[in-house]
């Protein structure tokens, strides 16, 4: 008997009971469709806070004192017993073409914290800093309304201040802030501008931010000498790892650094931000594909019963067929062939489900699609398909025909 | 010439111990080419077993059984498989037709199961639906047909292959008098083709048609007479 004959068997076998085969379909397209889109929101969700975070700045590295006082660091402050401040003068060093070809710019940040008020009402900043005009490209920050300050403003020392969204409504609440004067630390600045919507990046709020010129807010609230970091912008992200270079040979000379397991500062950038972000991601992928998983076994044990459901119908007709001079080879595979069919047709339009699923937003997450799930989903429920399906129909091919016949 | 069929101390136990049943308690049968033989006896006497082992769809606990001379026992399954194809058409009492296909499939599935392909394969189905009467209904299903129209799709099932030995359980059991004659006459004419014909039945006027009677009681072969109609 051929091979052909067996599958045309197997076909007509599938089209004489099209409920039993719709609803196995059924329960095998919807585990599939459902693990796949499990996993992209989960992947989706996690893309999404990664695209906040590069959002905050990209090819971005900030460096930082080591002697304590500023956010950490105290553990190593003892060490560097001999350690200098940040200071202007490395701003300026790291911006030589020459000594850091890949850096394009550096800007030195001081920071205050201190709280800004218009008549009653009040906001205090996240991030209230003073800086260089180039500080908002290497930050990646974009101005909305207004405008930026400009080296002219630092050399002046001018007291102007672009203000974040969050610190515009709590101080101007229904009105445009430019223009306008707001006190912080008693100090008055005059808004020049405001930023662009930022977001927040799962740590702070990122519009919760007021920059001035450096001169400006050294004189009047933090003091020369302290500066809070430099926030230097590498070429592209390509060559970050170079930049990093540069920065290291360029801040070791300018703070005589000899042993460089203990240098008085410490370099930050997004690359490693991402990291620490994506592995808590992951954690999440990993808790959504244990919900996929559980999803899946519960559509396998679907499969399962349906299938098993109608072993007794099935092993009478092998009964018959073995009755009539049918060898066992023959009947396997047509059990085989039937099972492997009612996968892989639920599988494929699960799949399609899926990717169909996928185009929408789920609870405000845009799914993206992992294609390792899609093999899993897919492959998973093949195997629980055709084992199911075939495993019963060959146990039933190896009975002798009267027991196959008597079977409840 | 060896008969067709030699069952030689036949014994089909279930159970154990205290619970053992004997289904078949030592029977010896021989039938000829061509004979016509009614198995009757009261139920649970061990008529079905002894179809069943006969029709090679069971085995025995002990004894012996030669189909053709050949011995059944020792066959493997791919040849069993074989011998229910070619050598036996065997006809059920429920009929047990695949349930949701047509009479012409039903009757074309041995051929296929035997690599018989295309136009070969429906012709003999269809001859062999002629010769029952149900030419006019080789496209319906069984739950389209009457009990009588599916046993007799079971008939020419068991016909197409041309068997030398065709075995009926009770096959007029579950079919009314018109029906059953009908069978019956059909029975008539397969056996004066030259088919070996062995049947169960209750009904004295269904052995009165075999050539051959053989009683069985509690496992055993009680008599085994030739028929008046047949010394006629
Ligand atoms: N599968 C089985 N398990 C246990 N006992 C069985 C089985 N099949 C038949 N028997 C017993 O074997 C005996 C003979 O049964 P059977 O051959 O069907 O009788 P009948 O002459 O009515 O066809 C009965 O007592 C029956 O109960
Ligand atoms: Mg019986």
């Amino acid at each position: 008997m051929s091979i052909f004959e067996i599958i045309r068997f197997a076909i007509r076998g599938l089209n004489s009971n099209k409920l039993r085969t719709t609803l196995t379909t059924l329960g095998i397209a919807i585990g599939v469709s459902s693990v796949i889109i499990l996993l992209a929101v989960g992947n989706g969700s996690s893309k999404a806070v990664q695209a906040g975070i590069e959002k905050l700045g990209t090819n971005t590295i900030t460096i930082q004192s080591n002697r304590g006082g500023f956010g950490g660091g105290r553990a190593s402050a003892s060490r560097a017993a001999s350690s200098k401040p940040l200071t202007v003068g490395d701003a300026v060093a790291l911006s030589s073409p020459i000594n850091a070809p890949d850096i394009k710019q550096a800007a030195p940040v001081a920071s205050a914290s201190v709280a800004c008020a218009v008549g009653t009402n009040s906001s205090t900043p996240g991030t209230f800093n003073g800086t260089w005009p180039s500080w908002f490209e290497a930050s990646n920050t974009s101005i909305a309304t207004g405008t930026y300050f400009t080296n002219d403003d630092v050399t002046e020392g001018r007291r102007v201040a672009v203000i974040g969204s969050t610190v515009a409504t709590d101080l101007f609440p229904g009105s445009n802030p430019v223009g306008q004067v707001m006190r912080c630390g008693g100090i008055p600045f005059t808004i020049i501008g405001t930023t662009e919507k930022k977001g927040s990046n799962g740590f702070q709020d990122g519009d919760s931010l007021v920059v001035a010129p450096l001169t400006a807010v050294q004189r009047s609230l933090t003091g020369y000498n302290n500066l809070q970091s430099i926030v230097v912008q590498a070429k592209s992200a390509k060559v970050q790892d170079l930049a990093q270079t540069e920065i290291n040979t360029i801040m070791d000379s300018q703070h005589k650094i000899k042993n460089t397991n203990n240098r008085d500062y410490r370099t930050l950038n997004q690359a490693s931000l991402l990291q620490t972000t994506s592995s808590s991601n992951s954690v999440f992928t990993v808790l959504l594909g244990m919900v996929a998983a559980i999803s899946l076994l519960v559509g396998g044990i679907g499969i399962t019963n349906i299938m098993l459901v109608t072993v007794i119908e099935r092993t009478r007709e092998i009964g018959i067929r073995k009755a009539i001079g049918a060898p066992k080879r023959a009947i396997m595979t047509q059990f085989l062939i039937e099972a492997t069919i009612l996968s892989l047709v639920g599988g494929v339009i699960g799949v399609i489900g899926g990717f169909a699923g996928s185009h929408f937003k789920i609870v405000g997450v845009q799914p993206i699609i992992i294609p390792a799930s899609v093999f899993l989903a897919f492959g998973v429920s093949i195997l629980i398909g055709v084992f199911f399906g075939g495993y019963p129909a060959s146990r039933a091919a190896s009975l002798r025909p009267i027991e196959a016949l008597r079977y409840e | 010439m060896h008969p067709v069929i030699d069952v030689q101390g036949a014994v089909k136990q279930y159970g154990v111990g205290d619970a053992a049943i004997f289904a078949l308690d030592g029977v010896d049968l021989q039938i000829k080419q061509g004979e016509y033989v009614a198995i009757m006896g009261p139920s649970g006497s061990g008529k079905s077993t002894l179809m069943n082992i006969m029709g090679a769809l069971d085995n025995m606990t002990s004894g012996k059984y030669f189909l053709d001379g050949i011995e059944i026992d020792s066959l493997g399954e791919d040849a069993l498989a074989l011998v229910r194809g070619r050598k036996i058409g065997f006809i059920f009492q429920s009929f047990n037709l695949i349930p949701r296909t047509t009479a012409l499939a039903n009757v074309e599935l041995p051929l296929a199961y035997q690599g018989i392909k295309g136009k070969e394969r429906r012709e003999r189905a269809l001859a062999a639906l002629k010769v029952v009467g149900l030419s006019e209904r080789v496209n319906h299903e069984p739950t389209q047909l009457s009990g009588g129209q599916q046993q007799r799709v079971a008939v020419a099932r068991a016909l197409c292959t041309r068997p030398a030995l065709l075995l009926a359980d009770e096959p007029t059991g579950a079919l009314d008098s018109k029906s059953t004659h009908d069978l019956l006459d059909l029975f008539d004419q397969i056996n004066a083709a030259g088919r070996t014909v062995v049947l169960i039945t209750h009904e004295d006027d269904v052995a009165s048609r075999a050539k051959r009677v053989v009683r069985m009681r509690d496992g055993k072969i009680i008599s085994d007479v030739l028929n008046k109609r047949a010394s006629v």
